[in-house]
């Protein structure tokens, strides 16, 4: 075979950097926020980069990135970059440029917003686009969601930001434990076990021991070496299901959405936080899953109405408490908000300091 | 498969709203690709069923590589021939996802020429996702990929593609150059991002200050947070102008100060930076006024995952002050040890984090050869179980003796 590459590793960054952040590396001095999704660098060289951040549905195919590719020719000398949030960053030395490129990135269907107190787009996963564990879809969640709260991406009128994470299973891929919202699919039936297969697809001693509740022991079932799961353990993480394909999880009766509030990663102000739940199980409605979208902006307006500013949704609800959490958004506090699993003590409330 | 676009009515609503539409994606690209069209009927399917159709992926891959492509199967491949292999390739993407137009086109002429035509840009790895790819294409699109100067990423249980903030390339509050070190970990551990021989992934992420832009303290095993040592930076005529226009110093500034170090008398700014927990809270708002101090490096903490197996962790304080200079041996020969004690001790899907909740920090870190530190706990146990592995009898120890 002819001379085969491998373990080249990426591209060197520096290869695409442009010009003005060659020169101004490590000497940028100060940045402001000129206009939502719009923002300038300034160095101690006094050059200015501009930024233009455009929202992206991050499922893009080549023709789109072909635009943005065009567009950062036209706008940019040809340089862009992506954020860990999946937008696209245009990066431009000429404040003249801004406008119309906003006007081409509009013309595209996109739209120019993210920067400062505002929500950026949604971190997500696969869904039924292209996992085998997804209790939910991923994209088309993400963009009812979005439908519904673009316009505190196009402005800068929330108290903070406001971080939107979707996993569609428990897995967490995209995860969503530290998001001021975090939207997870959950199931929440035991695995199916198809007792044909399980000792043709799967290795028994692992598949038991896959189980973080020891829910599941070998046993022959008519016949075939197999396993059981004792159901009352099971809090259905799909683990066994990773483990063994003949363990089906999915279920459309009883697969939905969960949603947790309050989780952050910055360490601005309070230290990081895991998001904690707010509503157990929604059914999973396509296409436009109204009973979830419904429940996030109502959360999302009422933080924003009342908090304090820049107070993140985590902080908010810790002053306020959360029994006046569940008050003020009329969610009905369950059986299932109260952790069961280890060390659960630790969340219950050890103190009389309540409000009423 | 299909030769012409399904038709898609639930889809279609997804098609309406402000917000861009990835059914529109699919249906740019199912223009040209058969294979996008067939994801089109299949995803209608599971909008009408709610649920998927997709299979275990398998062990598909390129040759003598380990990772980097997630095996995919439609359970229905007669009525979707087009996606019955639809594989994920994931493709190692530059330091800070800065890129040039031309070099989009490259990667975009290469999946047009094998594969759906659609991305992900980029997955929550950081990756390039190059998204659905018949087991065949694997190989030319590596062949493809690596002429162009691209390799793929990380999967299964190896190093993953470790991710960075764009840091000091268009960011003034980077304490450290994020993009140099993520690009140097990534080539110093090839071997290991491409060929899994871990109990399980390991994931560096790299944030150039507390704000941690790529959710390091969530997600990565070893997260790299930039910090400070010395004093904020302060230019009190810029803290004026700021009060000038109308910003509520004491309120907004001070007042959400957790080391509560700041005072505001109306005129002058002082900051008693000995209490102050470097949370980033002053300078994000204010940041003509206020900038990191001079002496810069990083945070090292260790053992972020999510829930599964054993329940959610944050990364918590390993080394408290890392000054980041290449070719970083320092940091590399502790992650050696780290890996060879849990490629030894670690069980299977054992996160580092999770073996280190299994053994207890302690023990850890002795095995490591770090001394423990206040630095590393929130506070001291509170629990009076404590394993002591020595006791003395009667007769022990004369001073000095043994
Ligand atoms: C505390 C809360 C968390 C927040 C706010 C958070 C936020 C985010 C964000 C913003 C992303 C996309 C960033 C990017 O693509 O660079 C992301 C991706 C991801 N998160 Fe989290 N996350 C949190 C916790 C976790 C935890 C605890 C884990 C798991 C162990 C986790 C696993 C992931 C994974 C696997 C991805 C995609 C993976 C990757 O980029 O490597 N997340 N998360
Ligand atoms: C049993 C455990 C897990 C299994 C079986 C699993 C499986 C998968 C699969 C199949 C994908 C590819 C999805 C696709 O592109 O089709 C994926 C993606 C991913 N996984 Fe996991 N995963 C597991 C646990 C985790 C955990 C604990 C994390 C993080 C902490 C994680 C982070 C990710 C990330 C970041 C991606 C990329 C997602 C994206 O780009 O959208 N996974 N995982
Ligand atoms: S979160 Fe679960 S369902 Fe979604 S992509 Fe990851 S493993 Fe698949
Ligand atoms: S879903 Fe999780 S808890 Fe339930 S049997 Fe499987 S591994 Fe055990
Ligand atoms: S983590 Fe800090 S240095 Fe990096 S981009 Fe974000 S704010 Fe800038
Ligand atoms: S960085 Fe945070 S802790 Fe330090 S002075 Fe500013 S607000 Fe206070």
């Amino acid at each position: 075979m002819a001379e085969r590459l491998t373990d080249i590793g990426p591209p060197k960054y520096d290869k695409f950097l442009p010009p003005i952040i060659k020169e101004n590396y490590g000497k940028w001095l100060y940045h402001e926020v000129l206009k939502p999704g719009v923002m300038v660098h300034v160095s101690e060289t006094g050059d200015k980069l501009f930024t233009v951040r455009v929202g992206s549905p991050r499922l893009v195919s080549t023709e789109k990135i072909r635009n943005y590719a065009d567009l950062a020719e036209k706008y940019c000398d040809g340089y862009l970059r992506f954020t860990s949030r999946h937008n696209v960053e245009f990066l431009l030395t000429r404040e003249e440029n801004i406008d119309p490129l906003i006007a081409d990135v509009k013309g595209l269907g996109h739209m120019v917003g993210g920067i400062g107190n505002s929500i950026s787009s949604i971190v997500h996963t696969q869904g039924w686009i292209h996992c085998h564990s997804a209790a939910t879809d991923a994209s088309g969640v993400v963009k009812a969601v979005m439908d519904d709260l673009h316009e505190y991406f196009e402005t800068m009128k929330l108290p903070g930001k406001l971080r939107i994470a979707l996993a569609c299973c428990l897995n967490m891929c995209g995860a969503v434990h530290c998001s001021d919202i975090a939207i997870l699919g959950i199931h929440r039936r035991p695995p199916r076990i198809d007792h044909t297969k399980v000792k043709k697809m799967c290795e028994i001693p692992s598949v038991s021991a896959s189980c973080p509740t020891a829910a599941i022991r070998p046993a022959t079932v008519d016949g075939h070496p197999s396993v059981e799961v004792i159901e009352d353990r099971c809090m259905f993480c799909a683990n066994c299901y990773t483990v063994c394909p003949a363990m089906p999880m999915n279920d459309p009766l009883n697969d939905g959405i969960s949603i947790w509030v309050g989780g952050k990663v910055s360490n601005a102000r309070h230290e990081p936080m895991f998001s904690k739940l707010a509503i157990p199980f929604i059914p999973n409605n396509p296409p436009r899953w109204p009973e979830t979208t419904d429940a996030i902006k109502k959360i999302v307006e009422l933080w924003a109405a009342n908090a304090n500013k820049y107070e993140r949704m985590g902080e908010w609800i810790e002053r306020i408490g959360w029994p006046k959490f569940f008050r003020m958004t009329g969610i009905k506090f369950q059986k299932e908000h109260i952790d069961d699993f280890k060390y659960a003590g630790l969340t219950f409330k050890r103190s009389t300091h309540l409000t009423y | 498969m299909a030769d012409q676009i399904p038709n898609t009515p639930k889809l279609d609503e997804l098609e309406k709203g402000p917000w861009p539409s990835f059914v529109k994606e699919i249906k740019m690209a199912a223009k040209n690709s058969p294979m996008a069209r067939d994801l089109l009927g299949v995803l209608e399917l599971s909008y009408n069923e709610k649920i998927g159709h997709w299979k275990h992926g398998g062990i598909v891959g390129v040759m003598g590589y380990g990772g980097g492509v997630i095996g995919r199967y439609s359970d229905m491949p007669e009525e979707f021939p087009g996606i019955s292999h639809f594989h994920t390739i994931r493709i190692n993407q530059p330091s800070g996802w800065f890129y040039t137009a031309d070099a989009l086109r490259t990667l975009c002429d290469i999946w047009d020429k094998h594969g759906s035509g659609l991305t992900n840009m980029h997955g929550s790895t950081g990756d390039i996702v190059f998204l659905g790819c018949r087991t065949d294409a694997l190989e030319p699109v590596f062949e493809d990929l690596t002429k162009a100067g691209f390799d793929l990423g990380g999967s299964g249980s190896d190093v993953r593609t470790p991710s960075c903030c764009c840091g000091p390339a268009r960011c003034e509050w980077a304490c450290y150059d994020t993009l140099a070190l993520t690009y140097d970990l990534t080539m110093h551990y090839q071997d290991e991002l491409h060929r899994p021989a871990f109990p399980y992934k390991f994931k560096f992420k790299m944030s150039g200050c507390p704000n941690d832009c790529v959710a390091s303290i969530a997600r990565a095993d070893m997260s790299i947070i930039g910090t400070w040592r010395d004093d904020i930076q302060m230019n009190q005529d810029e803290v004026k102008k700021y009060a000038d226009n109308g910003l509520n110093i004491q309120r907004d500034v001070a007042g959400n100060c957790p080391g509560k170090c700041m005072d505001w008398d109306g005129n002058e700014l002082k900051i008693e930076n000995e209490y102050c927990v470097r949370c980033m809270h002053c300078i994000n708002v204010m940041p003509k006024a206020l900038r990191p101090g001079k002496d810069r490096g990083a945070c090292v903490l260790l053992g972020s995952k999510a829930p599964i197996v054993e329940g959610a962790l944050l990364s918590s304080v390993l080394i408290p002050f890392w000054k980041p200079e290449p070719p970083y041996e320092d940091l590399k020969d502790l992650v050696e040890t780290m890996h060879d004690l849990w490629c030894e001790e670690g069980k299977a899907r054992e996160r580092i984090g999770e073996f280190i909740q299994r053994v207890g920090m302690g023990n850890f870190l002795e095995e490591i050869g770090l001394e423990p530190l206040p630095e590393m706990v929130a506070h001291p146990r509170e629990n009076p179980y404590v394993f002591y592995e020595e006791y003395y009898e009667e007769d022990d120890g004369d001073e000095g003796e043994e």
